[in-house]
């Protein structure tokens, strides 16, 4: 079926500002959204940018807004969208981070944000000569958070970073470092507090919720976000308890 | 950008970040990455890595290493898979005591699963060795990978794209990368340089591959005029969803998946008896396409992109859920329809080349004349050991990533301790400055065009199954699309992000190797493993149990061979 691809352009050499521009493509209602682009930038203008890898979600290469809302191009067929022939697809960049050309953004704010929150292992007991042994129940405490793939979408879809705080972590940062508060193998919550425990960090979130729609890997964002709250409202507590004590 | 550094490391999956990981004790150390290293292609590996580490059922390194010779037919050279063998258990409890996140048995330990070709008691029946985290294992070795070398503090030049390598006779020197954000062009000396590229299955037109996936490492290596091992060896998977490509792990069928054709048979019961659906890739992929030509493919029509079936619904709910949660996640968005009540439609897929830049097990690139290339390391999928010989078994290139890319980065701290930074040549940028300046000339094709033909020529003729007619027509047309090439077009004249540039330079790199490959595959006359020869059916190993070695000398391959290590398990006839 023929449809009108309608795409965000900029070119920092050339243009003083975005603007749109229509593509025509046959294209089936099974077609990825990045089928289209690749067709695009194969027959029609090899000048578009963006970014892609993997081509089935597991990467996180291609976040976009795909009409409106932020999507992974190759995670969403046209049938998903409703397209009928004829019809028109709406396609920019990622919001919250700087604009780079076409569909392309800067992710290294967004990158420093993860690495802040130490997102390793902190553990200084030697493990001994095989595995640490961790319970089923205790690996599935930490199971939503290993699927990131890291793609932006929930910091770009944030209503805090969008219209408050584009200072804000950003859900991302704060869920990665959930991933490791509950391992049951990690000890590092004291040394991930500077980066978590400020107005710019966890508690700048205000549970809207927009993280948890968008995510295309169907992560609780918010849930993860606000276990990770309580986890150190309970470490808090107990410090002023032990303070109470002396 | 710095532009020294005691070594650089190419490519920021598996390989490249262990072995980035181990130089960096030794000196100072960049990754160079074209993607951002979490976007790597091992981010995309599901279903498991193979270790003998016994948790669930009896099992051994030599069974280990047994399995993967015989799954290779025999091609892979012994001693390196002892090793590959021996040292996957510590490897996989290095990687759990640094935060992966593997599956877990109810007593707490890692939990295992069987995969195709890998065996209890050399052979007697499938044994459970894939360690996994869900069917997310690569995602989770990439993830833990780049963790640790954020916690030291390693260097990354992200969207950097390996133009040249330097060479001072045969030893390494520095390279040439192109800085996609500003199209610069930078050359960084460094006295160890190591290719960790990945694979290039965008060679073909149905690929498991991620598009990054062009083998810039082995082109580059080819261009210096350093031979490459096996190319004529490339493995298709047999299960990618019918129609994309997308890879449908063989742990489905670990966890007891079965393939069926059009009359709801078990096929693989006549090809192999003992191991099922199970048997290793290349067994199946070829009893698929049997099946396929025999016209028991779903629509039976004979057709070689005719499609069977994978049937997982007797797993149930649940077990989906938990063991294969993305396979049930591509399926209900790929194909609408859920794994655990509906049978998959699949064929064959491109999917792993199991030849590449020959390597010692050290990491050492091995030069025209056999000797190693001091300061030039290769690991990962763009190298050969080789440990995979003609057929890869599952959840041993996790293995081979970070058994020889740690050996590989131990091998470069060693190296680096002892050398000194060289000078180099002036105008080391001018090649390509002037390789971007043609391109950006040309007034030909575009690029994509040229792409899209050599990978169906690829795939219709360089594919599952060949003949000698068939492979000299596709080196001709090869051959013509290079020609065509030459004249390329980009339609993006700027600096900045110019991915259209950067994607005709991959394009060339791609082209190169698919003229390798397709003049290997017309050369070896034998059936082996993932090389099998409509003309030659059988293996035949009084002429080819050898190794292949190509060079390209202005266009023109030049062959020589070398022997295979076969010092543990003499070569037998392979049943399963
Ligand atoms: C879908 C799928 C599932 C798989 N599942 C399994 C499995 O379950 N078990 C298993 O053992 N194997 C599996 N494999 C195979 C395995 O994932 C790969 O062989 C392996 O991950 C390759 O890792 P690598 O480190 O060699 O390269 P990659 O992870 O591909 O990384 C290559 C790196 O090189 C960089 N690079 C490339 N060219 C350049 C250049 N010119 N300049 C700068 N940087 C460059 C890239 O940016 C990237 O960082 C699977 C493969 C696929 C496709
Ligand atoms: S949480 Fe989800 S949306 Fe956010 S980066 Fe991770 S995968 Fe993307
Ligand atoms: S290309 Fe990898 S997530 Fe879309």
């Amino acid at each position: 079926m023929l449809i009108t691809f309608q795409i965000q352009r900029y070119d920092p050499e050339k243009d003083a500002s975005p603007h749109f521009e229509d593509y025509e493509i046959e294209l089936e209602p099974e077609s990825r959204v990045l089928d289209g682009l690749v067709r695009i930038k194969t027959y029609v203008d090899g000048s578009l940018a963006f970014r892609k890898s993997c081509a089935h979600g597991i990467c996180g290469s291609d976040a976009m807004l795909i009409d409106g809302e932020e999507r992974l191009a190759c995670k969403t067929l046209l049938r998903d969208l409703g397209a009928k022939p004829g019809g028109r697809i709406r396609i920019e960049p990622l919001k919250g981070l700087p604009l780079q050309r076409d569909l392309m953004v800067d992710q290294e704010k967004f990158f420093d944000a993860y690495r802040s929150v130490k997102p390793y292992l902190i553990n200084d007991e030697p493990p001994g000569p095989k595995e640490r042994i961790q319970s089923p129940a205790e690996r599935e405490a930490i199971d939503e958070p290993t699927k990131c793939i890291l793609c932006g979408s929930c910091y770009s879809a944030c209503p805090v970073i969008r219209e408050k705080n584009p200072e804000f972590l950003g859900p991302a940062a704060v869920l990665n470092a959930s991933r490791f508060v509950f391992d049951s193998r990690d000890r590092g919550l004291p040394e991930r507090l500077p980066a978590l425990d400020r107005p710019d960090g966890i508690w700048a979130c205000e549970s809207k919720f927009r993280c948890t729609q968008v995510c295309p890997r169907g992560i609780k964002v918010t849930k993860s976000i606000n276990l990770t709250k309580a986890r150190i409202e309970t470490l808090r507590s107990i410090k002023k308890k032990a303070m109470g004590d002396l | 950008m710095r532009r020294e550094y005691d070594a650089v490391i190419v490519g920021a999956g598996g390989a490249g970040l262990y072995a980035a990981l181990e130089a960096s004790s030794a000196g100072r150390v960049a990754v160079v990455s074209k993607l951002y290293p979490v976007r790597s292609h091992t981010g995309c590996a599901q279903g498991g890595i193979g270790a003998a580490l016994g948790n669930l059922e009896e099992d051994h390194p030599e069974w280990h290493a047994f399995d993967t010779i015989k799954g290779g037919d025999y091609m892979v050279d012994q001693m390196a898979a002892r090793i590959l063998a021996d040292e996957a258990v510590q490897a996989v409890y290095d990687l759990e005591n640094m935060g992966l996140p593997f599956s877990r048995t109810p007593e707490g330990l890692i939990d295992q699963r069987r995969f195709g070709g890998h065996t209890r008691n050399f052979g007697e029946a499938p044994v459970r060795r894939a360690c996994y985290a869900a069917d997310r294992t690569g995602h989770m070795i990439l993830q833990t990978l780049y963790q640790q070398c954020i916690k030291h503090e390693v260097d990354f030049y992200n969207e950097y794209f390996v133009v040249d390598l330097l060479l001072d006779g045969s030893s390494c020197v520095g390279l040439v990368v192109l800085e996609l954000k500003t199209g610069e062009l930078h050359t960084i000396r460094s006295k160890a340089v190591m290719l960790a590229t990945g694979g290039f299955g965008r060679m073909f037109k149905t690929t498991s591959n991620a598009y990054a996936n062009t083998g810039d490492g082995p082109a580059l290596a080819l261009r210096a005029g350093i031979p490459l091992e096996d190319m004529e060896f490339y493995q298709f998977h047999p299960t990618g969803i019918a129609g994309m490509g997308i890879l449908i792990t063989e742990a489905v069928r670990g966890e007891g998946g079965i393939l069926r054709n059009r009359r709801g048979e078990r096929f693989m019961e006549m090809y192999a008896p003992k191991l099922l659906d199970l048997a290793p890739r290349d067994l199946i992929s070829k009893a698929i396409l049997s099946e396929l030509k025999a016209g028991n493919g779903m629509r039976g029509d004979r057709q070689i992109d005719d499609y069977v079936l994978l049937d997982a619904t007797a797993l149930g709910k649940k077990v989906v859920e938990e063991k294969i949660p993305d396979i049930a996640d591509f399926c209900r968005t790929y194909l609408g329809i859920d794994p655990a009540t509906d049978p998959i439609p699949v064929q064959p897929t491109a999917h792993y080349a199991m030849g590449g830049i020959p390597t010692d097990v050290h990491g050492r690139v091995l030069g025209a004349g056999g000797g190693a290339c001091p300061g030039l390391y290769a690991a990962g999928e763009c190298a050969c050991v080789s440990v995979h010989g003609a057929n890869r078994l599952g959840t041993n290139s996790l293995v081979d990533l970070v058994v020889f890319g740690r050996r590989a980065g131990r091998h470069i701290a060693d190296y680096i301790a002892g050398a000194s930074l060289r000078p180099l040549a002036a105008g080391s940028e001018d090649g390509a400055r002037d390789k971007v300046k043609r391109l950006k000339t040309g007034r030909g094709a575009h690029g994509g065009a040229i792409r899209e033909a050599m990978q169906k020529t690829m795939m219709e003729k360089v594919g599952i199954i060949r003949e000698g007619e068939e492979g000299r027509s596709a080196v001709a047309e090869i051959e013509a699309l290079r020609d065509e090439y030459r004249g390329a077009r980009v339609d993006d004249a700027g600096a900045a992000f110019n991915t259209d540039l950067l994607e005709l330079l991959e394009l060339e790199n791609l082209l190169d190797l698919a003229l390798v490959t397709a003049h290997a595959a017309a050369r070896r006359e034998e059936s082996r493993g993932g090389h099998t020869r409509d003309d030659f059916p059988e293996r035949d190993d009084a002429r080819w149990l050898k190794h292949s070695l190509v060079r390209l000398v202005s266009g023109v391959p030049e062959f020589s061979y070398k022997d295979v290590d076969t010092s543990l398990y003499p070569p037998k006839p392979r049943v399963y």
